[in-house]
């Protein structure tokens, strides 16, 4: 029964079944969710973190769930990012917009830089490397200190009002801030479906499952890899610099060890190589933080007991166990 | 330039070992592990922590630093045993990356335990007072700690030279690291010897973090900074290889301690520089099998 339904799946024919449905139009049922969410969210700044740390999380994924590198450095790419926008907005006064898309290409721009030295090692290798590289740019901006703030961070990101096409938004309600910032985070949903659904996505995924044949296949798998762990950095920089108008400052903590780390946990969590599960993941260990701390400091005593009893037993994650049970 | 003599750099030089004897360490039983069971220990740092902190407690129940330095490897290498048996053991056969992440997940717990256990903010760690002071060592003042910590650093791993090269025990390590399959189809319970280097591997983590501790303090993010280090010094070696680990441990000891001497801002950046000098290079490390990287 299970085997005839899996054979039925892989028919590329167009099925009408609502699950179907929902995997084609994932992009939008997923913006739609982030639409009605603040809604039944009582706090609209935690909603607005696990925004940003939801779409950390799917750029992470990128890399990790759908080419299956997995990578410890990625607080490098968010955090390049967030002081990218900051220093664009602080140092050169440009105007929100543009500040988001230096952050992006920051986040971009490091990737290829870390991508390109620590894509010439494999497997088990590539967590390591990448673990080191970014201790190495926490550094370099802990050092920067008239450009980064060092030890202090990045202050005065000061955006007030978001005009865009002659409308003007209180950025600083959190309502409305919550909803610019969903804004991008729709954009980049649209975008990773599109790139997960074209050939290059397929290829991805070729490399992912297996290397020698994607190989023999003709395509070149150095450059997949460079060019997903480039496009994980523009995701990731996109949400280091929503993160930054968002906090209106930089915190060095951003590039810390502990934020690559994290993003880690919330993909496992939530269900790595599924489209929204790390976002899912990201909203789980959010609310977990918040909920835990309200009795305990030491919520990361739970967060790691629960992402170790994933590892051991549901390393599905969260979302790829649901979407396991209603495959029809 | 000025005041740089020849036998200040010596000194600094003769500083580096001393520094890198705790990268190496550290970084052998990261490899041991490695080599053995293809595991990427990322809680190796948190065991490092959570060996200084036995040592700080040793000393607070009125022990001193000798007592201190028998107890804390074997306490810090059975919790290693009891990981691996009940934890690390069920993901065998499940991807090289479940192992890491279990790890990883590991350590936070690990920290936040001993954040419980001992307070957020770190300890002093006194030098025992038998090492204190300096000794002329031809070239000039050494801090007699530090000869201390290269000399134990040579008899740990005299002794695992020892253990992995004349005794039987150590026979099937080596034969397992070189090719598990055989050694299992030989009649040989590969789970034991698995059991026995993990346990090996993060005591020996916890004895460089005990001797760590009177140079550096301790914090409960002691480990996390050592880690990226031992990586580095993993990468220049070459995974999984004990020779790699000693000639890039020490290495890198060096080229901390030289870079600090010379330009300071740099000194924690270098490390990383010549780490993607030697992936540019050489991206299997020195001593790296290139079969391995796979």
């Amino acid at each position: 029964m299970n085997d005839m339904s899996q054979m039925m799946a892989d028919v590329p024919a167009r099925s009408n079944s609502l699950f179907d449905v929902a995997v084609r139009h994932r992009a939008v049922l997923a913006s739609l969710f982030l639409l009605i969410f603040p809604l039944i969210m009582p706090f609209k700044a935690l909603a607005a973190n696990i925004l940003i740390y939801g779409l950390y999380a799917l750029g992470f994924n990128l890399l990790f769930g759908f080419l299956g590198l997995l990578s410890f450095g990625h607080a490098a790419l968010f955090g390049t990012g967030a002081y990218f926008c900051g220093i664009a907005i602080v140092h050169f006064g440009l105007p929100w917009y543009v500040a988001i898309l230096i952050g992006t290409l920051g986040g971009a721009g490091m990737a290829a830089i870390i991508g390109a030295l620590a894509i010439r090692t494999r497997g088990i290798y590539f967590a390591m490397v990448t673990m080191a590289l970014a201790q190495c740019v926490y550094y370099l901006f802990y050092q920067a200190e008239s450009w980064t703030g060092g030890e202090n961070g990045l202050r005065g990101i000061n955006v007030h009002v978001i005009d865009i096409f002659g409308l003007k938004f209180d950025f600083l309600d959190p309502l409305t801030r919550y909803y610019v910032i969903a804004a991008f985070v729709i954009l980049a949903l649209f975008a990773l479906s599109r790139i997960l659904a074209s050939p290059f996505g397929a290829v991805i995924e070729a490399v992912r499952e297996n290397e020698a044949r994607a190989r023999a296949s003709g395509y070149n798998v150095l450059l997949t890899r460079l060019l997903t762990f480039i496009l994980s950095g523009a995701f990731c920089g996109l949400a280091g610099a929503l993160a930054a108008l968002h906090l209106s400052i930089v915190p060095i903590e951003m590039l810390h060890y502990e934020t690559s780390g994290m993003v880690v946990m919330m993909a496992l969590l939530g269900g790595m190589g599924t489209f929204f599960g790390p976002f899912i993941g990201a909203a789980v260990f959010m609310l977990l933080e918040n909920l835990v701390s309200l009795w305990t400091v030491h919520w990361q005593l739970i967060v790691g007991a629960v992402f170790v009893a994933c590892v051991l037993f549901f390393p599905a994650g969260i979302w790829g166990t649901i979407l396991r049970k209603i495959r029809p | 330039m000025a005041g740089l003599s020849l036998d200040l750099i010596a000194v600094q030089l003769f500083a580096g070992l001393a520094l890198g004897a705790i990268y190496v360490l550290f970084a052998i039983g990261l490899s041991l592990i490695f080599g053995m069971l293809t595991v990427v220990n990322f809680a190796h740092g948190a065991f490092f922590m959570v060996g200084a902190y036995v040592g700080l407690f040793v000393l607070m129940m009125g022990g001193n630093f000798w007592l201190a330095l028998v107890v804390v490897p074997l306490a810090v290498g059975i919790i290693g045993l009891i990981v691996e048996r009940f934890l690390v053991r069920p993901l065998y056969g499940r991807g090289i990356d479940y192992p890491l992440l279990l790890t990883f997940g590991l350590s936070y717990i690990m920290v936040e335990l001993i954040r419980i256990a001992f307070g957020k903010t770190g300890y002093p760690f006194d030098t025992p007072e038998l090492l204190q002071g300096a000794v002329d060592i031809g070239i000039g003042y050494f801090p007699l700690y530090r000869l201390f910590v290269l000399g134990a650093a040579t008899v740990v791993l005299l002794v695992l030279w020892l253990f992995l090269e004349k005794t039987s025990f150590g026979l099937i390590i080596r034969a397992g690291a070189r090719d598990p399959q055989i050694v299992r189809v030989l009649g040989v319970d590969a789970s034991r010897v698995w059991l026995v280097v993990f346990g090996i591997g993060t005591g020996i983590a916890g004895l460089a973090g005990v001797l760590a501790a009177p140079l550096q303090g301790v914090i409960p993010e002691m480990g996390s900074t050592i880690l990226a280090e031992a990586f580095v010094v993993t990468v220049v070696g070459g995974m999984g290889s004990i020779g790699g680990a000693v000639v890039a441990g020490l290495l890198v000891g060096i080229v901390v301690s030289m870079t600090s001497l010379f330009a300071p801002e740099m000194a924690k950046v270098s490390i990383f520089a010549l780490m993607a000098i030697v992936l540019l290079v050489r991206p299997q490390g020195f001593f790296g099998r290139a079969g391995l990287m796979s």
